[in-house]
């Protein structure tokens, strides 16, 4: 078993309603000369979180304290650049489990996934009420529910399905990840391989 | 067995899938696994948490590139966290069977320069690092891409990936290029066409006479670039070119084993008749040298042209204002004649001998403009050597300009190559990203001919006119 099991969260979210956000802003470079996978929370968003004196940058909304919540809500293209797992490592860390966007990079999808985190892709127009709720609201709460696979404004009840495929739900809902599940085909694996030119 | 038409990636990526899982991905063989110091250590901490061993070990390639400082590498390396990524590389290697090519090694470098000079990048391959810029060897009619630090520690215990197919698009461009046109300026104008995010879920196909025409290094610098307008990966269909490129190389097959791999590349071509999801077309023509003017790699024009306004965009209209505001740029203006406080030539997308030949076509017989910061990265140690020996060297320092060593460098700015906040640079890598270069860098990416005529002018300059 890999990360928490991931199944139904009810949470308030912090609002980021810009697009593009690429893996550099996440996490940069800089913070990535770690030999373990620890402390990147604090790196989170950091040139948009601090400025170069280190005092937190009033107007970022993770230095809001109205904002909080374990649900993260991104503009489209969520994700873009670099490979960087360190990324979703950073959101995990600080304490998100799910990320909501209209659009997902997919490499930073796959890692999230990877890491226990749920990647909701929801439509524009329900993107753009979930900031209008919050923005009605700054603790305004949605439900996410992995297992039936919906997403809703608890407030107005509005709800929109998401796509995941099923075997990613499987191990999402169980905690459990890729490697246990290549591990336990590890013979078939090297038939295959030495059947193989290279 | 049925004969449907197939893409080239098909063929590529049916060889090797071991398993297909209903509603999820398909478990396929990864041939070569390239590692280097930043995304690796956790994945080796992860195999000692679970007590698995790395079950290739020779399928897998070390060099250290990302956090390598570029000059006096015979030194320690001054950053300890450097230096203790850079170990780690080293001892996780030697623990678990693997080859390095640690700093220092004549054969180090940056992991997508040196996998293909080595021959260890061939056609029909599929081929992963923990780098988004895998998709580069994909010239070689390779399946690349780039993987996040749990798909390293996946592939060391299994050599395996698990991944949905993703659909395939074909990008053809016909026709003849311009003057001063090349392969990146090709990139960068697909990438401005489709958007950041328009290959996103598509795996890409290169065809056309443009791409058939383009040299190995031409290819790698377009493969190389895939990724940022969001594919999984680009490939292009190997020919003699790639033939007469492999041949030789140190990893490449040879003898008997050679004429089988041959017979085998040869058949590695799209069917005429097979399907793609999506499919774009473009005239050479229509291509100019590209510079970017925003802060992601799709936020490019024709150097010759004005940034666009706006009101031309289909939306994000708030993000580009706040980019255009990151830059100091106007809509409207012109990039000609803007200052340049930094020349940035090297990096994985346009680190390799052509590049620094078209580099010094530019700059020989002229002098680095004053104000100008150069960082003239080669991508490997074998590049180096091919600078000194053609004489690109004596061009490069009669002009003013100093060679570095091999690395990353300022295309990641992991190491001490950084913009400080506020200059500009034209850059010859890939992502000009806020803080890519630095934080609070502002990145122009471009080709080196672009960036050499910034370099002698100290302004941005339509190399044109200097050719
Ligand atoms: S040069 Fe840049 S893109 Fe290429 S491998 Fe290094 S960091 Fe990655």
């Amino acid at each position: 078993m890999a990360y928490d099991k991931f199944t139904k969260l009810t949470s308030s979210a912090v609002p980021l309603p810009i697009e593009n956000v690429d893996t550099d802003q996440i996490i940069p470079a800089r913070f990535l000369k770690a030999t373990e996978r620890k402390g990147f929370g604090d790196n989170l968003f950091r040139d948009w979180r601090y400025n170069n004196d280190e005092t937190p940058k009033q107007d970022f909304v993770l230095n809001n304290p109205i904002y909080t919540g374990k649900i993260l809500v991104g503009g489209k293209n969520f994700g873009s650049g670099s490979s960087r797992e360190h990324a979703a490592w950073a959101i995990y860390d600080y304490g998100f489990r799910c990320v909501v966007s209209s659009f997902f990079a997919d490499i930073f999808k796959g890692n999230a996934i990877n890491v226990g985190i749920l990647p909701v892709q929801v439509s524009e127009p329900f993107l753009e009420q979930i900031f209008l709720a919050i923005e009605a609201d700054p603790k305004a709460e949605l439900t996410v529910d992995l297992e039936a696979q919906t997403i809703s404004i608890v407030a107005t009840g509005a709800t929109e399905s998401f796509a995941i495929n099923g075997y990613k739900k499987h191990n999402l809902l169980n905690g459990f990840d890729d490697i246990d599940y290549l591990q336990a085909m590890k013979e078939e694996i090297k038939a295959f391989a030495s059947a193989k030119a290279y | 067995m049925s004969h449907q038409p197939t893409t080239l990636f098909d063929k590529v990526w049916d060889a090797h899938v071991i398993r297909k899982i209903e509603d999820g991905p398909d478990v396929f063989l990864i041939d070569r696994h390239f590692i280097h110091e930043v995304t690796s250590p956790v994945a080796f901490l992860g195999l000692e948490t679970r007590g698995i061993d790395v079950l290739f070990p020779e399928r897998t390639f070390a060099t250290a590139d990302h956090n390598t400082p570029t000059i006096n590498q015979h030194l320690p390396v001054a950053d300890p966290l450097s230096a203790n990524q850079l170990k780690a590389l080293e001892t996780n290697s030697a623990k678990y069977g693997i080859s390095h090519w640690g700093l220092g090694n004549p054969k180090n470098g940056i992991v997508h320069v040196v996998g293909p000079e080595n021959g260890i990048t061939q056609p029909g391959m599929t081929i992963v690092c923990g780098d988004s810029h895998t998709s580069t060897h994909g010239a070689f009619g390779a399946i690349a891409f780039g993987i996040g630090t749990s798909e390293v520690e996946m592939v060391l215990s299994s050599q395996c990936i698990m991944q949905p197919k993703p659909k395939k698009m074909r990008i053809n461009v016909n026709g003849v290029l311009g003057k001063a046109v090349t392969p990146k300026d090709v990139t960068l104008f697909i990438i401005a066409q489709l958007t950041t995010a328009g290959a996103t879920g598509y795996f890409v196909e290169y065809a056309g006479d443009v791409f058939e025409n383009m040299s190995m290094e031409g290819r790698m610098t377009v493969c190389n670039m895939s990724i940022e307008m969001g594919a999984r990966g680009g490939m292009i269909a190997p020919d003699e070119t790639t033939f007469n490129y492999i041949k030789g190389k140190e990893k490449a097959p040879k003898g008997d084993a050679w004429d089988q791999a041959l017979a085998y590349w040869k058949t590695l071509q799209t069917d005429a008749a097979a399907q793609f999801d999506k499919e774009y077309s473009f005239d050479a023509a229509d291509i100019e040298p590209m510079i970017t003017y925003g802060t992601n790699p799709g936020m490019g024009m024709g150097i010759s042209k004005s940034i666009p306004k706006a009101t031309d965009l289909e939306g994000g209209v708030a993000t580009y204002a706040k980019s255009l505001k990151y830059m100091g740029f106007e809509e409207s203006e012109p990039m000609i004649g803007k200052k340049v406080d930094y020349v940035f030539i090297g990096s994985c997308t346009n680190g390799r001998i052509e590049d620094f030949r078209a580099f010094a076509s530019i700059i020989k017989g002229r002098k680095k403009a004053d104000h100008v910061t150069a960082w003239i990265v080669p991508g490997s140690h074998i590049v180096e050597a091919q600078i000194r020996e053609e004489g690109i060297y004596d061009i490069l320092t009669e002009a003013g300009f100093q060679l570095r060593q091999p690395g990353c460098s300022a295309c990641l700015a992991m190491n001490d190559d950084k913009i400080p906040a506020g200059k500009y640079a034209v850059s010859t890598s890939n992502r000009n990203f806020e803080g890519r270069q630095g934080p609070g860098s502002r990145t122009l990416l471009a080709s080196p001919l672009v960036a050499a005529a910034a370099a002698v002018t100290g302004v941005v300059t339509d190399p044109r006119e200097l050719l």
